[in-house]
This record gives structure tokens, sequence and C-alpha cells, in this order.
């Protein structure tokens, strides 16, 4: 699996199929990217559970904060890692242990040897992206802001 | 894996890079959409979008519709992440070194440069407290050796307007990079059809969208393209992008938005303050244009070469500056970097001096005398009588601008029509 570049079928199709996503390293706080994330990913009908070992209980955008994967009580697709390449492995067992299908790394995280692990046991791996972004960029309001999506078609897009 | 992303060519995206069917209208063309602001859905949305939280239009000084689509159509063609567009070429450079420069910042500036960008990197720029050092890029070591901790950026034009010159795109951007700083390739009078500085190392591109992209000279217009690629935060110099932005309340664009931190930027921080916006009707002529660039250029760049091919064996010439004429100094640049053709502006000497220059602008039938290049017409200006009239003769030839300079920028008229035009036109200049 070539992890530098993604074809947009593949990211189109994990982006389709999961309604529950994970957020590890979600934060309270507004101005952070993961806070920024959450909410979009909400208002485009996901849910999203945010887990973070320093939580001490708590809310973020509604939803509860557990400590840890294993303390979320509703069965998850996705795990979108908002933590530093270090802390992936631990994660990704978790992932694996929980039968979560997909796990998801944002920019700047990678780490090829857990990736290759959790491909073994059968999860996809998306690294060193973001779902708002490629969501976004997919179906077609990242263009809103000047970005190049690289999307060429001659068909009408759904609103 | 079968799912190898696969890319259009340079022609396809030319026309269709950001232009899907309107999703309101399913209008085939790209629609004005002459409106100053947008219809928040409720307080919640207004909040997000003000936050950069969601994705989505407020305001026509930030983003519009009809401006985005020329947006990406540029990104793609020169093969960025993304791209700002705004009012004039000259706009272009301000929000440009306006998204990283601090006061008391210094950039790097080849010294043969169009007039217009030296007056205002070493006049106006320095009324921000931003200050142009301007080198000869004839040999790229003299960048290297200008270089003091200050400096965030180097400078360049791929081809420059007027006198011709094609700089070492490959070697610069070395030199910008091991010292950590950004390269910025104007890239007008190439356009990417002829070269795409983003190969070569560019980090970011300008261009004034005024000359071949829209090509009709019609519009005014600038644009700039982020390659994505600059890591802002290798070293301190970019705090701007890496830092808390307290207008956002501490948001950090390269963090929160990786590799579209200057697209973001430039919307949310460089359009909004500096309020050189596009209008939608300029976005629309210049979309048009740019369908039918690659056509364009290839006739453009056919019908230089025989000019300055004609003129070179003119009695009435005493030099042609083009660098697709084997003879010039920069045509092994120009093979490497423009190896499609060496564009389509060029100056040439006519015999006889400055009486010369004004009898021969003042003589032909053809070409328009006016002050802009990148045209379907072919354009003369003599220099001296008009864009460098208020300087001595010797800064006259130190600009590439003296007495007996006359600058063409060949359009896509019959080639025979231009060269009998400029023919006819020099033989009155033997009575001048």
């Amino acid at each position: 699996m070539d992890h530098d570049q993604y074809a947009d079928e593949y990211l189109r199709r994990i982006l389709s199929s999961v309604r529950t996503i994970a957020m590890v390293g979600a934060s309270e706080h507004w101005n952070r990217p993961s806070f920024f994330a959450m909410k979009y990913l909400q208002d485009k009908g996901y849910r999203v559970i945010p887990v973070n070992p320093q939580a001490k209980g708590g809310e973020i955008l509604g939803e509860t904060v557990y400590r840890t994967l294993a303390e979320v009580p509703v069965k998850i697709d996705m795990v979108d890692i908002f933590r530093r390449a270090e802390a992936v492995p631990e994660i990704l067992d978790e992932a694996i242990a929980l039968g979560a299908k997909v796990v998801w790394m944002q920019l700047g995280v990678r780490h090829d040897e857990a990736a290759r692990k959790a491909e073994a046991a059968g999860l996809t791996v998306v690294m060193n992206r973001c779902p708002k972004i490629e969501y976004s960029r997919l179906n077609g309001e990242l263009a809103w802001s000047g970005v190049n999506t690289g999307i060429i078609s001659s068909k009408r897009r759904k609103l | 894996m079968a799912e190898k992303p696969r890319t259009p060519g340079f022609e396809t995206l030319a026309i269709h890079a950001g232009a899907s069917p309107d999703p309101a209208t399913g209008a085939r063309s790209t629609p004005i959409y002459q409106t100053t602001a947008y219809v928040f859905d409720d307080v919640d949305h207004a909040a997000s979008l003000f936050n950069l939280q969601t994705y989505g239009y407020i305001y026509s000084r930030l983003t519009n519709p009809t401006v985005s689509v020329l947006e990406e159509r540029v990104a793609a063609l020169e093969g960025g992440r993304g791209a700002i567009a705004v009012a004039s070429g000259h706009a272009a450079q301000m929000l440009a070194f306006f998204s990283f420069m601090e006061p008391g910042d210094q950039f790097l500036a080849s010294n043969k440069l169009y007039g217009g960008s030296i007056t205002q990197f070493g006049r106006s720029f320095k009324k921000f407290g931003w200050e142009c050092v301007f080198v000869d890029a004839d040999d790229p070591e003299n960048f290297r050796r200008a270089l003091t901790p200050r400096c965030k950026a180097i400078f360049v034009e791929t081809l420059s307007n007027p006198t011709g010159v094609v700089v070492d795109l490959e070697r610069i951007a070395g030199i910008a990079h091991e010292a950590g700083l950004l390269f910025i390739v104007d890239n007008t009078m190439a356009s990417p059809w002829l070269c795409r500085p983003m190969r070569w190392g560019a980090d970011l591109v300008i261009h004034s969208t005024t000359k071949f992209l829209s090509g009709h000279g019609n519009a005014m217009g600038g644009v700039v393209v982020d390659s994505g690629r600059f890591d802002w935060a290798q070293n301190d110099k970019f705090a701007s992008l890496t830092q808390p932005e307290p207008a956002y309340h501490g948001l950090r664009f390269y963090e929160t938005f990786g590799d579209l931190a200057l697209t973001v930027h430039g919307h949310a921080v460089g359009l909004r303050d500096l309020g050189a916006t596009m209008a939608p009707l300029n976005a629309f002529l210049t979309i048009t244009g740019i369908e039918t660039l690659p056509l364009r250029m290839e006739r453009h760049v056919q019908n230089a070469q025989q000019v300055a091919e004609q003129l070179a064996s003119h009695p009435a010439v005493s030099w042609v500056a083009y660098a697709g004429l084997p003879s010039n100094p920069y045509h092994a640049l120009a093979r490497k970097y423009l190896p499609k053709g060496a564009g389509s502006v060029f100056t040439f000497g006519v015999k006889g001096g400055y009486d010369a220059g004004v009898a021969l602008v003042e003589g032909v039938e053809l070409f328009s005398h006016l002050a802009n290049v990148g045209d379907t017409r072919s354009l003369i200006i003599h220099p001296a009588s008009t864009t460098h009239r208020q300087l001595t003769e010797e800064q006259q030839i130190a600009a590439g601008a003296g007495p007996d300079v006359v600058r063409l920028s060949i359009g896509i008229e019959s080639v025979a029509d231009i060269i009998a035009d400029l023919d006819q036109a020099l033989n009155k200049t033997k009575r001048a």
C-alpha cells in the first residue's frame, strides 16, 4: 500500500462507509485543529466521540470524553489520531482489539511500521491527512477557498 | 494497486480545472457571482465560518465562487496546492510578501525585473520596513553572497520584462532552500505553458493574470500560487504562519491547515486586511481566456521566433534581445527552462536612436502603441519616450530602456502581416 498518495476513490470509500469516529487527542479548546475537525465532521453527519487520556470527564461538542478507546461504550468504525507518531503503535493495538475498520492519522502523523501491522490485521489505513480537508476536497467545498482539489468533472455536484 | 491517481494533461486542466458545472443551476460556463455577501444558515453556521471551522462564503472581499474557479485553475496549471487571486499583479506581490514579512525583514531580488516591480520593492515596500536588496541574477552565487540573517525570501522572474533575461531557477532555488528561505518566482512572461517554476523548486509562483493568462487585454488581475511544499516551521522566520494569530483567537495556520496554510492565510488575513480583491467579472474573463492558453502560447512563441529572426537581419535594426535566438546569451538557459519557446515579448535596437524609435511607434499600423504585454494583438512601445521618460539617459540605459530600445509583444495575428507592418514602419525611421 502506497501511503505517499491516495486515490480519490480510496478516501471516498472510507469517508462514505464510516459513521462513528473515535477522535484520539480531541481537545476541548475551540482553536485547536482537532476541535475544528470534530465540529466539521459532526456537521457532515458523523458521530465523533472524543478520547483524551488527560480528560477528567466532561463533554466536547455535546459528546462525553473518554480516557481510552476501550472505555468507549459504542461500536467504533474509524479511529482518527491527533497524537504524535510515538503514541501511534499503542493506539493502533487498541483499535485492532476493538475491531475498528479504519485508522486515520492526522496531518504530520505517520508510523509506517504500525500501519503495516494494522493492515495485516485487516484494517484500512490513512496517514498524514485530515478527514475534514479530504471530505471537503472530495465534495468540492475546499475550492471555496482557492484550493487545487485535483477534481476534474463534467457532472453537476450534489449540494 | 489499480487506483493510482491519474493526472490530466495541461490542455484538459486549462479548460476544466476548478470548473465543474455550477452546483446550483447546472450552468456549464462558470457563472459570474456578482454579489458582495452570502447568507448564513443560522448563528452557529456564521460562527463556524468566522472561526474558519467550516468552508463557505462570507463576504466577497475574502472569497467569491467565480474567483475561486480562477484560483483553482491557475493552481492546477502551475502544479500548486492552492492560490489566491487578487486585483492585479502588483497586488499579488504585495499579498505574497505581506503573508510573511515583518518590519526590519529583508529579501533578495534580481535587479533585472519589470520596472514596476523594482519601484514597488525598492520604494513602496520601504514604507512597511521591508528591505529589498537587488542582486545581479546572471551569477546565482550573487544571491548566496548577499544573504543576511534578516533575509526571508528570494524573488526572480522566469523571463524578465523587458530585458529578456532568463534566470537559472534550479540553482537559485537550491541557494534559497539551503538557507531556509522561500523562493518566489514571477512567471507572468512565460505562463505555465512555457515553464512551471515549481518543477524547478519555486515555493510560490506569482502572475499578473492581465497578461498571457487572460490573454485578450481585457481584465486586470493577479494571483499567488502556493506549492504547499514549503516547511514554514523549519526555522523561526515565518511566525505569521507558525505562531498563534491573535485575530483568530490564537489559531496557528500551519498546524491547523498543513500544506493549505498559506492559501487559507492569504484569504483570511491577506485579503481581509489588504482588500485588493479581484472582481468576479475579471475572474470570469480570465477563466475564459485560460481555456485557450495552450493554443495561444503556441502561436505567440512561433510568431515571436519568426519576427525576431527577421529583425535580426533587418538593415534598420542594430540588435535583437530574444532568448530564442542562438546568439543570445540566455539561449542555453531558455532551452532548459523554456523548451517550447522563449516567450513573445522582447526588445530590439533601432538604428537612429531616440528619433527613430519615436518614428517607428508612430509609423506602425497593425501594432498597437500602448503599455501592456501578452495580448492577442501585437503591441509596441518605445520606453525612452513613454514609461521611462522621467529618467536620465544614463538611468534609461541602466534599466535596459536606452534611447534606441523598442519593446514588442508579438500577438497571434498572421505572422506575415506582423512582419510587413514592422518592415514598413522601420523603413519610415530611415527618414526620421
